[in-house]
């Protein structure tokens, strides 16, 4: 993890609903994709942790979505804003688990850190699979990302308004060897069910600090209680315990 | 004797500034960032007899400069404390710690406090009979006088080290509670814990908090928690840890001046992981600025 400051290159609507944050900065300490940044932002005494969607030595991709008033804020921020950014914070998706047709779901937002992970998947060799789940046409972001880095995702929606119709389980016929998810908890444990594979989820939760202080985040699992924001927030499919 | 340092309960403090239970873990988190040994001590996460999962989540909410959590005593134990987290914070961390202990009977804060009680770090104990978290423990002892003395007089019967008792400020006469602490043989006392607070979702209609209401903490208690620093500290002889809110190398001064003998950083650790190392190497400079020679010198200032 590193504090640093970040400058806004770019901060533009996707859609209606979702926005991407370019951020010019120290990019050293992101290790993984999966991990995520937390933003201090001005008039917020808390910071808002978000996933980074791709990533290099000098600058990050965020996708965000509108969602309270601290991400109402972030959206009228001007490029040029220097923004004090925590870094490298959180566990990452396990590369080395992918095999070597791994499969990619996200749904929403949750399509995000996928980016980043199937560059890399891609970048060892591997032939990842992506099945990205949205409500309707006018939320489907990322699919032209996937595609520039050779990657056609299969898209869903809940009303049939693009893609297939339906959620993304309706679109996992796809045979692979093992499968990365993010997205509503409710998508990524259908997910789980429905793969016969080993996977690896990765969760949101309402943070405190990000980094492992405060206990704000734990969610139970078998080995016990574990913070989101440290000892995850990706998680493997067999440690999850779910609320029932 | 530095310009910083200052005596707390007889054990002297490089400077006054100690992370806050609850905001520093067992010091790994923050260990990994910087040499945590710039501090005075730090107070550990709150530790009960058995192993604690805590509250549901959500347990985290905002606020106008500030935030509520509603953790609920999330802790391994006691025995897991002693066995494994201690071990380690022995390998980052080289001073006397403040062991912060809480409880659901007066029992059980006596046999936590005596097992940590023998454990070579610890310092001090902090006795938080103040979490506004939990329910038929924490904070009902401390909402009391007769209660909160009763706890005090159990663990000061099997502590060798020092006992702060952590007070709750929400309460209608903290200086009641402050003294009836005092003649039950506290040798110190810690104020603020975090302020009752509740946030509701517009959306949702219903509260933010799983626990519905939480601790508010954070700048925005910080006039409240030294007003009742500067209540407390005159009405006793015991010294009081200030805390509440503080989140600067001015804010540490207000509190000295108020009477406080050492200061507790805690909800701002959470938003900048650096601000106990930031606060302390700033320190001087304001001292310089404000005239001060020696911090010691300036404990109860204010109160002419």
């Amino acid at each position: 993890m590193k504090q640093g400051l970040f400058t806004i290159v770019e901060n533009t609507p996707l859609n209606a609903r979702y926005a991407r944050l370019v951020l010019a900065g120290d990019g050293s300490a992101i290790t993984a994709p999966g991990q995520f940044a937390s933003l201090s932002l001005p008039g917020f005494f808390l910071r808002r942790p978000f996933s980074v969607c791709d990533w290099d030595a000098e600058a990050m991709t965020l996708v965000y979505e509108s969602a309270g008033r601290g991400t109402a804020l972030l959206r009228s921020l001007p490029e040029g804003m220097a923004l004090d950014v925590l870094s490298g914070l959180g566990n990452g998706f396990d590369l080395s688990r992918a095999g070597d047709e791994p499969l990619l779901v996200g749904g929403g937002s949750g399509a995000s850190p996928l980016l980043g992970l199937c560059r890399r998947l891609l970048s060892e060799g591997k032939r990842p699979r992506v099945i990205l789940g949205f409500g309707t046409r006018e939320d489907v972001i990322l699919t032209g990302d996937f595609l520039a880095l050779g990657v056609s995702p299969t898209v869903t929606t809940e009303d049939g308004s693009f893609g297939i119709r339906g959620f993304v389980t309706a679109a996992m016929e796809l045979p692979h060897s093992f499968f990365y998810t993010c997205g509503p908890e409710a998508m990524m444990r259908a997910v789980a069910r429905r793969s016969p594979t080993g996977g690896q989820l990765s969760f949101d939760a309402r943070m405190g600090c990000g980094f492992g202080a405060c206990m704000g985040c734990t969610r139970m699992t078998v080995d016990g209680p574990k913070r989101v924001c440290k000892d995850g927030p990706v998680f493997d499919k067999e440690a999850i315990v779910w609320d029932d | 004797m530095g310009r910083l340092s200052v005596s707390l309960c007889g054990i002297e403090l490089d400077n006054p500034v100690i992370p806050a239970s609850g905001t520093f873990g067992y010091g790994h988190e923050f260990a990994a960032l910087y040499d945590i040994n710039c501090l005075g001590s730090f107070s550990f996460k709150g530790t009960t007899l058995q192993p604690r999962f805590g509250n549901p989540v959500p347990r985290i909410a905002e606020g106008n400069a500030g935030m509520l959590n509603a953790v609920g005593l999330q802790n391994p134990g006691v025995d897991a404390v002693i066995s494994r987290e201690l071990p380690k914070l022995r390998e980052v961390f080289h001073k006397p710690v403040i062991a912060n202990v809480s409880g659901f009977s007066v029992d059980e804060y006596a046999q936590v406090c005596a097992k940590l009680d023998g454990e070579e770090q610890v310092g001090w104990l902090e006795v938080n009979i103040s979490c506004p978290n939990v329910h038929g423990g924490g904070m009902s002892f401390g909402t009391d006088p007769k209660s909160a003395a009763e706890v005090t007089r159990a663990v000061r019967a099997v502590a060798k080290k020092p006992v702060l008792v952590k007070l709750s400020p929400n309460v209608t006469d903290i200086v009641a509670i402050a003294k009836a602490c005092e003649d039950a043989g506290a040798d110190g006392l810690s104020l603020i814990n975090t302020v009752m607070a509740l946030r509701i979702d517009l959306k949702t209609r219903r509260p933010v908090l799983a626990n519905v209401t939480g601790g508010l903490s954070g700048p925005a208690v910080f006039p409240l928690a030294l007003r009742m620093v500067w209540q407390v500290s005159q009405a006793v002889k015991i010294p009081v840890v200030g805390l509440g809110g503080v989140s600067s190398a001015e804010d540490v001064i207000e509190m000295l001046l108020a009477g406080a003998t050492a200061v507790q950083v805690g909800a701002v650790n959470l938003k900048n992981p650096f601000v106990c190392k930031e606060i302390i190497e700033k320190l001087p400079a304001v001292m310089d600025r404000y005239g001060i020679e020696n911090i010691q010198d300036i404990i109860g200032g204010a109160h002419g």
